[in-house]
């Protein structure tokens, strides 16, 4: 990953776990009265608690009490036979509404569904589509707490050819297997194979189909913008039990043993490097210059990055690379000498 | 916070919601269970659970019921507590929860499952879905947090930022107005106070802390700003100025040759491609990285670059 950036928030900490029970609390109650009566293990997966924890949260519920102006319980709940009924909560039976981070959440992420929508061309996101109706669903509940989600904007890469994203899709939902020609820039090559295809992914704000390559057997991700062509193929997808869709929460890139440990310095100049691959280590070497460590399988890829950094980037090791550089480098000035 | 202190805090919240009255601060005391004895420490206890029960976004009113109050009391006014109605549909409330995923690992992760709590609360049936068929994430980047408090709250910050290319950071003044993912990549876009500009910042180069340097509502947007535009502007290459003539090695240089105008075979091997760009500097780094499958014949300046490109990765 990239350097880390200690940017603490000046708000000081976030909500505790504590105060995070307050809030489940609050919902708890509401949760059950809009649902009439509901049972205690649906009730603790919702809230993501044992249902120990929420036992522990009824009770506590149950036990409020106000001892003035006359003592009474206003809280009157039994979850006898593993069904929760609130019997009488008149205060508190309505959630609290949304605060603006809460509202901005979701609208910024579900504004960003409706432009993956727009770019990927993805029908159930379409304009006029279940999203718009909840956007505006959600706008009319969360009130003035929504305006500040204005302030987020989420834009996705558009270079993808509308009419690949719409191909796919299609061959996604009817299950068949395409044939594509897709670029690989790190190898300036266009490779053909055929692909079962499994599901579109947006991360890092860029389109990619997931899909089992029948070339590499195995899943592999294709940026939509790279595809060239794309040849739905009257075959059956099979995808093979086997086939692991990619944690995306866990990053798109997943070095793995046999992969090189490239290790490159960094000019100020050459800093994006960091910013654009994950690095395993990145070290501050003074006057704005950085020592970072990439894992790639692909000497190549590294080959054209450093002709490509110059003098702005230094491959320190492994050696094999190093002089693998140096003489891409000298052949690559030899057409200019020659020429001349 | 420790079960006793959640459980005085239930209880004040429920006592201030039932009553349509303001309650004075020794009358809450008499309903409340878990207030300490002494007056003082009451007064300093009741304060923090004030402040906390604002943080978590409860309205808390003061007033008095009438002319003749002397003291000022609180109270929990419903209207303003309550989640308004909302219904939705199966599939709407799959979009809800397709919504909160987008934020999984970044910063507003918990915030969103915080709404989705209350909306499931209000009746709203979110249940996990596959639907429909595509999973977008937004990336986590540490200076967001702040830089989201900023704009929500329109507080100027400061903050040490690294500009391209440059070997040390510098300190800088920024009025937000909003931040931006563009392609993957958060921004975001102000008024520089010492530059009197409009500048945009990419949250990576930020280091260190960032800083409220004013007061909320210090910070006031003009009329008609779209920040995504700012960012899309900033972050965009001019068009295609002029064009490149280039030899390319037969069967090699595709992704120079995609975005070519012409492409006439040479005979020799080589291949004549003209390939129009904007920024020198970039294209040099470009046709540089393709080695000795890719000369440059003109411009001059263009070929001058390649060859320093070059013989700095000789060095």
């Amino acid at each position: 990953m990239t350097s880390p950036r200690p940017a603490a928030s000046p708000g000081g900490p976030r909500a505790s776990t504590s105060s995070d029970r307050l809030q489940r609390l609050l919902a708890l109650v509401p949760y059950v009265v809009s649902r009439k009566m509901v049972g205690l293990a649906e009730t603790a997966a919702a809230f993501g608690v044992s249902e120990r924890e929420l036992v522990d949260d009824l009770n506590m519920l149950w036990c409020v009490e106000l001892r003035a102006p006359d003592p009474y319980c206003p809280i009157d709940l039994s979850y006898e036979g593993g069904e929760i009924v609130v019997s009488q909560a008149e205060s508190i039976e309505r959630p609290l509404r949304l605060g603006v981070d809460e509202a901005s959440a979701l609208l910024v992420a579900l504004r960003m569904l409706a432009e993956i929508g727009q770019v990927a061309s993805v029908p159930g996101l379409a304009e006029g589509s279940a999203l718009s109706r909840t956007i505006a669903k959600l706008e009319a509940a969360a009130g003035e707490a929504a305006a500040p989600a204005a302030k987020v904007a989420v834009q996705v890469d558009r270079n993808a050819e509308q009419s690949v994203a719409a191909q796919l899709r299609e061959a996604l939902a009817s299950r068949r297997r395409v044939h594509l020609a897709y670029y690989v820039p790190g190898r300036d090559e266009a490779t053909e194979r055929d692909v079962d295809p499994m599901r579109l992914l947006v991360v890092e704000g860029r389109t990619y189909l997931e899909g089992w390559c029948r070339r590499a057997e195995d899943v592999r991700l294709f940026r939509l913008d790279r595809v060239l062509r794309v040849d739905t193929l009257d075959v059956a997808a099979e995808v093979p039990n086997e086939a692991e869709p990619v944690d995306v929460d866990q990053g798109l890139f997943r070095p793995s043993p046999g992969d090189l440990r490239v290790v490159i310095e960094l000019s100020p100049y050459g800093r994006w490097v960091a910013e654009y691959y994950p690095c395993e280590e990145v070290a501050d070497i003074g006057d704005g210059r950085l020592r970072v460590v990439l894992r790639t399988p692909d000497s190549e890829w590294v080959r054209r990055l450093a002709l490509r950094l110059g003098e702005d980037g230094r491959i320190v090791g492994p050696a094999e690379l190093v002089a693998d550089v140096r003489a891409a480098a000298a052949l690559a000035l030899r057409q200019y000498t020659q020429a001349d | 916070m420790s079960k006793r202190k959640t459980e005085r805090l239930l209880g004040l919240v429920v006592c201030l919601l039932s009553s349509q009255r303001y309650l004075t601060a020794t009358q809450i005391r008499a309903a409340v269970p878990g207030y300490p004895a002494s007056f003082d420490a009451f007064k300093r206890m009741f304060e923090r659970d004030k402040e906390e029960l604002r943080e978590l976004g409860i309205p808390l009113d003061m007033g008095t019921n009438g002319p003749l109050d002397e003291e000022l009391g609180y109270r929990i006014p419903r209207q303003e507590y309550m989640l308004p109605d909302i219904r939705l549909e199966p599939d709407e409330a799959a979009m809800l929860t397709l919504a909160a995923r987008v934020w999984r690992r970044a910063e507003l992760e918990g915030a969103a499952a915080g709404a989705l709590l209350k909306l499931r609360a209000a009746g709203v049936e979110a249940e996990e879905t596959s639907q429909p068929g595509i999973e977008p994430r937004l990336a986590g980047e540490a200076a967001f947090g702040p830089l989201w408090e900023a704009v929500r709250d329109r507080r100027p910050v400061t903050f040490s930022y690294r500009a391209f290319g440059r070997s040390e950071p510098q300190q800088r003044q920024l009025e937000p107005w909003g931040v931006v993912n563009r392609h993957g990549r958060w921004y975001v876009a102000g008024h520089d106070q010492a530059r009197d500009a409009v500048r945009v910042f990419r949250l990576s180069r930020i280091e260190g802390q960032i800083e409220f340097s004013g007061p909320r509502g210090a910070v006031s947007v003009p009329d008609g700003t779209d920040v995504r535009e700012l960012v899309a502007e900033w972050d965009s290459h001019p068009a295609d100025r002029q064009a490149a003539v280039l030899r390319i090695r037969s069967g090699t240089g595709l992704g120079l040759r995609r975005r070519a105008i012409s492409e006439q075979p040479g005979g020799d091997g080589w291949d004549q491609v003209e390939v129009p760009f904007s920024d020198s500097a970039w294209f040099a780094e470009h046709v540089a990285s393709f080695g000795a499958d890719v000369v440059v014949s003109e411009p001059a300046d263009l070929r001058d670059a390649v060859i320093t490109r070059l013989k700095g990765a000789l060095a």
